[in-house]
């Protein structure tokens, strides 16, 4: 196998140095009653040729591989990624490296998530921001076990019914062992948050909403904060597209004590929905209750400037089980992804990405109303929309994808089931006015 | 080969990516706009993030200046105890590039993502294969990821029952990050020491072990890198008891066709693809953290989980018995890919051999290395050997010094300080794919460090001096953090 090195003479002359005369030898401790009588039965190795055979064959069984138009968001965006991401990124140096607990020599990781930092920080108008999370539903379910932390009276957290499906079930995931509930708040017609659900509950630690918010609409995040603050209860805000920041208020400027935020916009490719991003910021105030690693900079013993893991003792390595957390690996490579993308859109360009994607929406949704599509609600959005359907679009949908590769919509009845033939819409930079006009032709 | 690998080469200095912007610069063609502008109401709007503006070249040399500071798996021997960093092969990145993968939407639908269920599936098929389960899950994102499902797996157990417990033992060979999985779940770590041999026992294992005892958390090969021989007789001491054991698999490396845990009476292991499996740990993630269990557990697996039907693929998430959903959508699947990819590359007999190269080649350091340092447990190992600095106090030497001079000689230290059950513990985890070679140079520089420490102990309080940075004021960093610049 030519991953493994050792020729027989090296097995040999190593054997005798161990004082063992073969490699069966060397698993003696093991007791006879555990150890595995029949040889694994897996598949017969493949040559590389086999191999890249084998994976074109998996890889063009998606659909994915046909250069189709995606017209679906919720959570994970079509974004073009420039050609100098994935070249960079891929550097061996940043990818074969572990958790840099030696920082003389991992200065390249540490300095890049340093600036990851800063750039998070900065886009999202907090004080701190994490060395990366798993995901947005993973790093807001975090934030949720924060705010019952901060606040030991309580034993709730509420949050909206228009935070991403699957973010819910996983805060619902990481609560239900402590005993710990989440309470649902609904929304209103309008598709907002209703927060004044909110006013009249109890036990409550932490208030999360997500905006722009699983249909796509930007909330009322002053409302929620002030709410929150006459509750005395920490503010969470998520999102799932951070290209919204480059247009949209941030949730800083709002007051947010915890953002939790879906970073894969920032130069990630899809692939199926993993590895994304997460995204975990805090006000200063908190900074000792995040999760997860955290870069600062320091000086070496020559005075220079230099990056170290640090504040490390709220760590599970060190504090244990009163640990804040028990995250060790995190989504270190992504996180450096997301600063290369940041660095290379940078103002000018995250200001224009994100006006496209807002310019593409807007043309896209008015396509379909003059389609004879329904705009359900009448809110401001960045770039998903709620649309419904014409009775026959199910089956002109599936017609899309066949002949066409165009995946138009996610179908919301799965995730609210009142919502029938309603459909998630999203465009982004990457659509032209040509696949849209071609979709509002066929569907009309 | 008599020359070690470090040596001083030009590199060079680079700003904070900030310092240098140029207003006006962008590193991003804008595709010509083909709809109309429209505006957002302003009161929505705000200002523009205060990102860097540099042209692509910039970006290029910032970033490949960074990179050069970085030691890899690829600069040279990376020998970090519990943390398996072999070689990550190269092809497998080529599979996880493919566009109908990387462009794959998670919501495209079943129909349109069959090579990804597949793929699922049959990873799934082989990871329960190579450690003896019944049921795989691949949603955990990290190895302290799959600990958490693995520990909600066992609560979600315990409640079905009808009586849930209220404490999980944790010997002190285990992970770091397993107190705080159990804590997550509200059980309350009792901690159990090991043997004077440096692995379990069972009768002080039957000594903590009642009715409100949730399990045991066992790490094996342990953190010493023992195997942990009454594996066997422990978990029927907390099966008799209504416990569950859960098993640590991240030195899964180390027994691959040799023992299946779940053979061993183990009832849910985590695997951590980024060790095990060769996927590249990227400074720190993401890595993937699949959960294997018994028959009787599968219930309990997180939601979605994937299943066949006929010759299609589907997701399934009516499993009224389910801990829930771990992750927005499936895991980390652009490291399944990886894992896939190598799996299939190894085939059973590579994988094998694998284990015991690792084993071998861990052994031979511990043999070649054990007159120079002191070796707490003098036991054949696993993947894994564990030194410490006890000979080296009296020249005022601490493990710590040692680690880093071995970076001038080139070499990645070991992980030092862990496990805490040995004070000033060097932990060296070779791997499989380093070759006899690169371990008799990396043997010979920890020999002349070992000598330098009697003859010129200063070079070693004062390394590392190769690398672009000396030693850093960690104390500070911790108590004035400055975390934005």
């Amino acid at each position: 196998m030519r991953y493994l090195p050792h020729t027989q003479e090296d097995i040999k002359e190593m054997l005798a140095v161990i004082g063992r005369t073969s490699l069966d030898d060397l698993f003696d401790t093991i007791p006879d009653a555990v150890k595995t009588k029949t040889s694994l039965n897996l598949p017969d190795p493949l040559s590389e040729w086999d191999l890249n055979d084998h994976m074109e064959k998996l890889a063009s069984d998606n659909i994915a591989c046909k250069g189709y138009t995606c017209f679906i968001g919720a959570g994970s965006y079509d974004h073009h990624i420039p050609a100098i991401i994935p070249y960079l990124v891929s550097r061996s140096e940043f990818a074969t490296a572990y958790t840099p607990y030696q920082p003389e020599v991992s200065q390249g990781t540490l300095q890049g998530i340093y600036e990851f930092q800063t750039m998070v920080t900065d886009l999202l108008g907090m004080d701190i921001a994490t060395a990366s999370h798993y995901d947005c539903g993973t790093a807001l379910a975090e934030c949720a076990l924060i705010a019952l932390r901060k606040n030991k009276k309580a034993d709730k957290i509420a949050v909206s019914d228009l935070v991403h499906p699957s973010h819910r079930q996983i805060i619902d995931t990481y609560l239900k062992p402590s005993g710990y509930k989440m309470v649902t708040i609904g929304h209103t017609k309008e598709g907002l948050t209703d927060i004044s659900a909110l006013e009249a509950m109890d036990d409550i630690a932490g208030l999360a909403v997500q905006s722009p918010n699983f249909f796509g609409h930007i909330e009322d995040l002053a409302a929620c904060k002030k709410l929150a603050e006459s509750k005395k209860i920490l503010f969470i805000t998520s999102f799932t597209e951070a290209l919204a920041w480059g247009l949209l208020k941030n949730p800083g400027s709002f007051g947010a004590d915890l953002v939790a935020g879906e970073g894969q916009s920032l130069g990630i490719a899809k692939t199926f929905g993993g590895p994304g991003l997460g995204l975990l910021a805090g006000t200063a105030k908190l900074m000792r209750d995040l999760p997860g690693r955290l870069v600062g900079r320091t000086k070496d013993t020559n005075g220079e400037d230099g990056y170290v893991l640090t504040l490390s003792t709220r760590e599970q390595h060190i504090r244990r089980e009163k640990a804040s957390s028990n995250i060790c690996s995190n989504n270190g490579l992504n996180a450096m992804t997301a600063a290369m993308y940041l660095s290379t859109i940078g103002k000018i360009g995250i200001r224009e990405i994100a006006q496209l994607n807002h310019d593409k929406a807007v043309y896209l949704k008015s396509a379909l109303t003059a389609a004879g599509f329904e705009p359900v609600f009448d809110q401001p959005f960045f770039n998903e929309f709620v649309m419904k359907a014409p009775k026959n679009f199910k089956q002109k949908r599936a017609e899309l994808i066949d002949r066409h590769c165009m995946f138009a919509g996610l179908d919301l009845e799965p995730f609210y089931p009142q919502l029938t033939d309603h459909y998630l819409f999203c465009a982004t930079e990457k659509v032209s006015r040509q696949q849209m006009d071609q979709l509002a032709k066929e569907v009309a | 080969m008599t020359r070690q690998p470090g040596t001083s080469g030009l590199i060079f200095n680079e700003p904070n990516v900030w310092d240098k912007s140029r207003e006006g610069r962008c590193a991003i063609s804008l595709p010509r706009a083909d709809v109309d502008r429209a505006p957002l109401d302003p009161a929505l709007t705000g200002d523009t993030p205060d990102l860097p503006q540099l042209s692509e070249l910039d970006v290029v040399r910032h970033y490949t200046r960074l990179s050069q500071w970085n030691f890899g798996v690829d600069s040279g021997m990376y020998p970090l105890g519990s943390c398996t960093m072999k070689y990550n092969p190269k092809t497998n990145e080529v599979q996880a590039a493919r566009q109908g993968f990387a462009g794959a939407h998670p919501l495209a639908g079943e129909a349109f993502s069959q090579g990804a269920l597949r793929l699922m599936y049959e990873l799934e098929q082989y990871l329960a294969e190579i450690t003896g389960f019944a049921g795989v899950t691949l949603q955990p994102a990290a190895g302290a990821h799959g600990e958490l499902a693995g520990m909600l797996i066992i609560h979600a157990y315990h409640a079905k029952q009808g009586r849930q417990r209220s404490k999980i033992i944790i010997p002190d060979t285990a992970h770091g990050t397993n107190p705080a999985s159990a804590t997550l779940c509200g059980y309350k770590s009792v901690n159990l020491k090991s043997g004077p041999k440096g692995i379990l026992e069972p009768d002080a294992v039957a000594a903590l072990m009642d009715e409100e005892t949730a399990g045991i958390m066992i790490t094996n090969p342990n953190t010493l890198g023992l195997f942990e021989e009454h594996i066997k007789e422990i978990c029927d001491i907390v099966h008799a008891k209504g416990g569950l054991v859960y098993g640590d698999g991240a030195n899964m490396n180390a027994i691959m066709g040799v023992v299946k845990p779940g053979d061993a009476g183990i009832d849910v292991l985590h695997l951590n693809l980024h060790k095990t499996f060769s996927t590249p740990h990227g400074g720190g993630g993401p890595g993937s953290g699949p959960v294997a269990v018994t028959e009787a557990l599968i219930p309990f697996l997180p939601i979605p989980r994937v299943e066949k039907q006929l010759d299609s693929f589907r997701f399934v998430t009516d499993c009224p018995d389910t801990i829930g959903r771990m992750h927005t959508f499936y895991g980390h699947f652009g490291v399944m890919i990886k894992a896939y990819a190598y799996i299939l590359s190894m085939g059973a007999q590579g994988l094998l051999d694998a284990s015991r190269l690792a084993v071998l080649n861990a052994n031979y350091i511990k043999e070649s290395l054990k007159d120079t340092l002191n070796l707490p447990y003098d036991r054949p190992c696993m993947h894994e050997c564990v030194f410490n600095d006890i000979r080296q106090k009296s020249y005022h030497i601490t493990t710590m010094d040692m680690a880093k001079r071995l970076l001038d000689y080139g070499f990645h230290p070991p992980t030092v300080y862990f496990p805490l059950v040995v004070e000033g513990a060097f932990m060296v985890e070779p791997t499989e794919t380093e070759s006899k070679d690169d371990i008799d140079q990396f043997i010979n520089a920890v020999k002349a460090i070992a000598k330098e420490a009697e003859s010129a102990p200063e070079k070693l309080t004062r390394a590392p001096v190769l690398p672009k940075v000396t030693r850093l004021d960690e104390v500070s960093a911790a108590r004035k953090p400055c975390l934005r610049g």
